[in-house]
This record gives C-alpha cells, structure tokens and sequence, in this order.
C-alpha cells in the first residue's frame, strides 16, 4: 500500500515538474526502497507510508540542502534537522526536495537561483514564497503533505496563493535544528496540506522540546487532532476591521469577511478588535530579518561546505568573491541592508528602534486577545500576481507580507485556510492568529470552517 | 541622512561582497528607499519601551536549556570535511591570509 502512494507521488512529482518546477531533487530510489522498508517491518507510525516534500533549506540525509542557492549548490549535509528524524521516526517517506526563495527571502519564489516555481492554478503566476515549491507540490496533489519555513509568512502566503492550508506554530513549538537560519528570532518550521487534519497530524509529530535548540519551549504537546471537534460554540472571533482598508483587493476582502459569516452562523462571537501598530510592522520586519540575516549569511564564506569562488589567491578576496558570485541580488540587498541597520553608530536607530516597537506589536496582540480566542485577517492582500511583476521593485515586493510578519514578530501562530476563488480562479485564503500555544484552538476554528464550507476545486495542473 | 556611493562602498565592504558598480548603485538607490521606508517608526515615542531582546515567549524564555557537560556523538573530522570545497590532510583548506 504504502509503495503504491509513494510511487504514484514520486511519478507526479517528476511528470509535472517541467511544468511547475517544484522540485530541486526528487529521489525515486530512496524512497521506494523506504517506502518497501516501511511496508516490511509493519511500522504503525502516524505517518507510515506517507509521502512528504521537504523544502530545500531543511536537512535531509543524504539529499541535497541548496537553499535555493548557487552559494550551497549541491550541498549534501551529513545529518538529519530533528523535524525530519521525527518525520521518519513516525513512519513518513521523504520523495524530494522543494524549491524556494534563495534562503527562504522572498514572497514569490523569483528569488530561486534554479528558477520560480509555477502556480498550479495559473502557471504564468507565481506560486508564493518563500516555501513555494512545498505548496504548489501539494496543492497539485503530488504529496499529501510537506514542510515549509515560515520567518514572515513563507508558508502562509504560498499556501494561500496555492490554495492549500499552511500553520506557522508558535516560537519555540518546533525545533529548528538542521533548518538553515535565516532570521533566528523569526523562522519557525510550518506545514502544509490540503486538509487541516493532516496539518494537526504531522504537527503533533515534528513540535516539541528539541536539546539542540535552545529556543524549544518545554511544553507539552497535545494529540492535536483531539482538537477538532466541529463544535465552534462560544468561540470567540476577533475582526480588526481597520485591516480590511487600503491595499486590500476587493475580492480578497469580500471573501474573508464572507468567511466571518461563516464563523458567526457556526456559533462564534465576532468581537471587534484593535491593533494600532500593526501598520509599522513591515519596517520592523525588514530591519530585524535583514539584521539576523547579515549575521546568519556570514557563514557562507567558502571554507567549509559549498562553493568557492576560483581564481582568488589571498584569503579576504576569495571570501569576497565566493559571496559575490554564490549570491543572488535579493539576498545581496538584504545582507546590505542588514549589515547597514547594524553597522556603528546606526545600531540604536533602527535595530534597537525596531526591537521596541517589535515590543509594542506584541503588546497589541496580548491585549487582543483578551477578548478573543483567534483574529481573523486575509493571508495576502491579492490573488497570486504574475511572474515578474514585482521583480524590480524589492519595497513593493515587501508589501505582499503585510498581514503575515506581525506573527512571527510577536512570535504567535497562525494558519492559512483556502476560502474560495477569485473572478480569475485564483484561490483565496484567511488567516487566523492566535495567542501562544494556541495551535489546537487554531486548528479546531479552522477545521470547523473547512467542514461547514470544504475547499474542493482542484487545479488544472494536477496529479490526478 | 542621505546615503552616498561611499556608505554603499563600505557595507559592501563589511558585509564582504564584492560588488560590481552597477549593483553599487542599483543596492544604493534601493536601500535608500527602503531606509526611507523603515524611518516612519520614528514617528513613534518608544522612549519607555523595552526591546523584544530574542523573541521568545514567556514559557520558552523560562525553558531551562542548560545540560550536563557530557561527552555526546560528533560527526567526526572525516564526515566534517567531506563538503569542504578544498580539504586538505585533515583539515580546511584556504589561500594564504597575509
């Protein structure tokens, strides 16, 4: 059984990736010979047999790690992250690598050195980013589920533009060891899957306290899939209705606050609620994750893992240029401006800055919730934008994350739910946001969305 | 303040990029633009409020993450070497330093 899924998944994979170009590696051999070992020695695992995509900044033994860069190439790390050795504990077969933004930066997987990957949908749009190539692979049917890395919304944003459900846990709920770092006090591992279920599923296997990362909270982790019950009576719904103004497409709006309906109809109390700083929190964001990054990105100088710049006989100029010629531009700009917020004389005015209204941001949450239980929002202001729109203009390109940075800057969960199509057939999402550790209730209020109103349209590139 | 050619010059520089003059003045426009941008928190009075320092919540920053100082695995210098761009006898390889 479990040979016949991983096969059918690993002949998707590779049938539809000239297409869509989800994959940067998809291994065939290993993981029919697992997926063999599996049926074999019986393992009952959550995950026995199942198949599952791996975005390409997460280590996996004996696949490549590129993070979509040229700099790793065909990097092949030595050890397994923890998320994945739980993954594999738990019975799961890794059938490939997924394409993204070169080191996770960027909302519409054009930052890739291997090229974007496709919309599903609509191939001359773009999949969404960073995590794109984990969304499109599922939202296309090949995988049922795969990981992704969410630092301001890189699993939410391509989950919605894909149609797909995406969770970005709490900070602290997963481990982030064998996860190449981007901004180390936003990244989070995520998961996608078409149905909540199985989001609530894999989650319940990779969260937890890891040793080799410090930032694990020691919490105990409930079966999750207890959570979803249907019965969304009493719940309490917060709606920030100054986020449903300027810049939100009108489609996208009348969609999300159809959804609210929904909500209410099911039982939940819509409660207005207020987040003043919310609309700082992209300047915030670019100076904290280009900061984190400069400091991150230092590691990749050509001595001890990927490439080196050839002909640079003296020691600084090989570093030089190794990083010239390893990176791409946008992860370039972001070292720059990174290592500008940073540099003397400019630390307190823009990363100390930031880090205090980082502290007013999450003051507004708290507050929130207080009244709340989740605050409903759209996950992206539009449907997924064409291909190379936005490409010459990085701030506009920023924009696109409005509504998913403030949750990993106030370091809560969030989810993506798909909630329609727009006039084009574009899918639509909402996002939910919750108080620390509140992924069961998350998953609960989003579950019970999916139940009332089941996203079933599927794209016209599809493995099935 | 504005950003001159020179300020590009010495982050490229500090960050250790080596870069072209058209990505001189491309990065230079656009991160002026940005620094522009990101300078509207200056609207804020932030005189009284604590940096978020790391992050964390409060169960994680109470996590204890300390541990007894133990011998564990390692990789080994073989595995560790075996994607070093230039290893050599045991150990990494780099051009000469001064």
């Amino acid at each position: 059984m479990s040979r016949q899924t991983v096969e059918f998944s690993i002949t998707a994979a590779e049938r539809l990736n000239e297409t869509l170009n989800a994959f940067l590696e998809i291994d065939r051999d290993g993981a029919l010979r697992r997926a063999e070992e599996i049926e074999k020695s019986g393992n009952a695992g959550p995950l026995a047999g199942i198949p599952i995509a791996i975005k390409d900044n997460l280590c996996v033994k004996g696949l490549q790690t590129s993070c979509g860069s040229k700099i790793l190439g065909d990097y092949h790390p030595p050890y397994n992250a923890t998320v994945i050795d739980r993954l594999l504990k738990a019975g799961a077969v890794v059938i490939g690598k997924t394409n993204c933004d070169e080191f996770a930066m960027g909302s519409s997987n054009e930052n890739s050195a291997f090229g974007p990957v496709r919309n599903p949908w609509d191939t001359t749009r773009v999949s969404g980013g960073s995590s794109g190539g984990s969304a499109t692979a599922v939202a296309a049917g090949i995988v049922p589920v795969a990981l992704g890395s969410d630092t301001g919304g890189s699993v939410r944003q391509p989950a919605s533009l894909c149609g797909v459900v995406g969770l970005k846990p709490t900070y602290g709920r997963n481990s982030r060891y064998g996860l190449v770092a981007f901004a180390s006090s936003l990244d989070q591992v995520g998961v996608f899957a078409r149905e909540v279920e199985d989001v609530a599923r894999v989650l319940g296997v990779i969260a937890g306290r890891d040793p080799m990362d410090a930032t694990t909270a020691d919490v105990p982790v409930p079966d999750y899939t207890q959570s979803l019950t249907g019965d969304l009576k009493g719940a309490r719904l917060g709606f920030p209705r100054a986020l449903f103004g300027k810049g939100l497409d009108d489609e996208v709006k009348n969609a999300v606050e159809s959804v609210v309906d929904v909500y209410r109809d099911l039982g939940a109390e819509i409660v207005d609620v207020e987040l003043p700083n919310a609309g700082y929190a992209i300047a915030v964001y670019y100076i904290i994750a280009t900061a984190e990054a400069s400091a991150n990105l230092a590691r990749f100088d050509g001595v001890r893992y990927g490439f080196r710049a050839e002909d640079a006989p003296e020691l600084r100029q090989m570093y030089r240029k190794t990083r010239e010629e390893g990176f791409g531009p946008e992860v370039k700009r972001r070292i720059m401006l990174g290592t500008y917020v940073l540099s003397a004389g400019y630390y307190d005015a823009y990363y100390r800055k930031a880090q205090q209204v980082r502290t007013l941001i999450k003051n507004d949450f708290l507050k929130a919730f207080e009244r709340c239980d989740a605050i409903i929002t759209p996950t992206s202001p539009t449907p997924a934008f064409r291909i190379g729109e936005k490409v010459d203009d990085p701030l506009a390109m920023y924009l696109n994350d409005i509504y998913t940075v403030t949750a990993n800057l106030a370091g809560i969960p969030g989810i993506s739910v798909p909630c329609g199509l727009s006039s084009e057939r574009l899918p639509i999402g909402f996002q939910l946001l919750g108080p620390y550790w509140s992924e069961a209730m998350l998953l609960k209020l989003s579950h019970g969305y999916e139940q009332a109103r089941p996203f079933t349209e599927r794209p016209p590139i599809s493995a099935s | 303040m504005p950003i001159t050619q020179s300020d590009i010059e010495k982050v490229a520089q500090l960050a250790h990029l080596e870069l072209g003059e058209e990505e001189l003045k491309t990065f230079g426009s656009q991160i002026a633009e940005i620094v522009n941008y990101v300078e509207q928190l200056n609207e804020l009075d932030t005189s009284n409020v604590e940096p978020a320092i790391g992050g964390l919540t409060p169960e994680g920053a109470k996590t204890d993450s300390s541990r007894e100082d133990e011998v564990g695995g390692s990789l080994g210098q073989k595995i560790a070497l075996t994607e070093a761009p230039d290893p050599a006898s045991g150990h990494f390889r780099v051009p000469k330093v001064l």
